[in-house]
């Protein structure tokens, strides 16, 4: 039961690593913690000098029981939060925590309906997390990734969702820069694009959709006129327009 | 827009519930539509949170945290449903 309590946890910062220009991969050590799904959150909480906090939740790229949890972080450049643990926060450094938060967006390797994820930009983190425990299970129910992003550059994990013991493929969609030679033109995802590039309703799959408000928002009801039910698809919608 | 999903209110919703009420069924009050709370539209920051039916925008629960303490509303809902739906919030490998 000691997930019910109240109590934040203390999390220093083990690890960090640059995934993007903008975004860091940052893993803190938390003793205490029970381990976590895919697709749960955490809530990080920061607490200035003169006791000011703020909280914001971050999806959760790791997954299993140990005590380490790793986020991937975007810097949005006027934020309160985001600049400081992208830039900011050293090894050793801590953050309170509370968590694993959130069981409707997680997925479970005994589930069995085929899975489509569709991220926009940071929205591939808590997917990451599915596409690990995907991967570690050996699981063989269908799994795929649409991952939306501005330009090439802008890729978190990429060589990870490359990789040939991924058991997840990625479709890679761009909405400003395409790479060289690339077949299709820069553009905001479509209803046609959904169409040609998720798994159709009669497959019956569970859609996972998380990234910024306007995408979630936008893709979920063009999945809707697609013909897939509101009760299949789940979102995670991380805020801004 | 700028809103946020029902999911966010697991959070602060630690420690009001003996289980994850973002997990749980409920039915709005004003339109009767049945969704899990993790469906919820979500108005969030910095006072508190602001859950609304994603049908009829009715508020479904509101919850402040300040200084230590919470409350909690839950004027719009006619019921949470509390079934094997509220396990969801156990991990795998099981507690
Ligand atoms: C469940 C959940 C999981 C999340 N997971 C992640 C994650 O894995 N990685 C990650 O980087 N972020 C994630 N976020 C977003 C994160 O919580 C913060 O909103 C984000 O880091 C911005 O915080 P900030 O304090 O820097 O900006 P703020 O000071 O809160 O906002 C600065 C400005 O940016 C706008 N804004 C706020 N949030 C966003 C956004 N997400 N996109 C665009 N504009 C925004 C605001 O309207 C404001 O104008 C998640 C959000 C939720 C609800
Ligand atoms: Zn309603």
């Amino acid at each position: 039961m000691s997930r019910r309590t109240n109590a934040w946890l203390t999390g220093s910062l083990a690890r960090a690593h640059p995934l993007t220009a903008s975004a860091r991969s940052i893993t803190f050590a938390v003793p205490g913690w029970p381990g976590n799904d895919p697709g749960h959150h955490v809530d990080v909480r920061l607490t200035a000098p003169d006791g000011y906090q703020v909280v914001r939740s971050y999806s959760i790229a790791s997954t299993g029981t140990g005590e380490e949890i790793e986020l991937a972080i975007d810097r949005l450049p006027d934020g309160e939060v985001s600049p400081f643990l992208v830039d900011d926060l050293e090894l050793g450094d801590t953050v309170e925590l509370r968590g694993p938060l959130g069981g409707w967006f997680v997925w479970r390797p005994e589930q069995t309906q085929p899975v489509q994820l569709i991220a926009g930009g940071s929205g591939v983190v808590p997917f990451i997390a599915m596409t690990r425990a995907h991967a570690s299970a050996g699981n063989s129910i269908p799994m795929q990734l649409l991952y939306s992003l501005r330009a090439p550059c802008d890729a978190f994990f990429r060589d990870e969702l490359s990789q040939p013991s991924a058991t997840a493929p990625t479709t890679w969609h761009y909405t400003r820069t395409v790479p060289p030679g690339w077949s299709r033109s820069a553009g905001r995802l479509t209803v046609k694009d959904l169409k040609s590039e998720t798994l159709p309703p009669e497959q019956v799959p569970l859609t996972y959709i998380c990234g910024p408000t306007g995408f979630v928002e936008t893709v979920s009801r063009a999945l809707i006129s697609l013909g897939h039910a509101a009760d299949n698809i789940r979102t995670e919608r991380f805020g801004g327009i | 827009m700028n809103h946020l999903d029902g999911n966010v209110l697991a959070g602060p919703g630690m420690g009001l519930f003996a289980f994850d009420p973002t997990t749980t069924q409920c039915q709005c009050q004003s339109c009767a539509d049945i969704a899990t709370l993790g469906q919820a539209m979500v108005y969030g920051q910095p006072m508190g949170f602001v859950a609304r039916c994603r049908y009829c925008d009715n508020v479904l629960v509101v919850i402040v945290e300040h200084a230590g303490q919470k409350s909690l509303n839950m004027r719009g809902l006619r019921w949470l449903r509390v079934g094997d739906e509220a396990r969801n919030d156990r991990i795998s490998a099981g507690d």
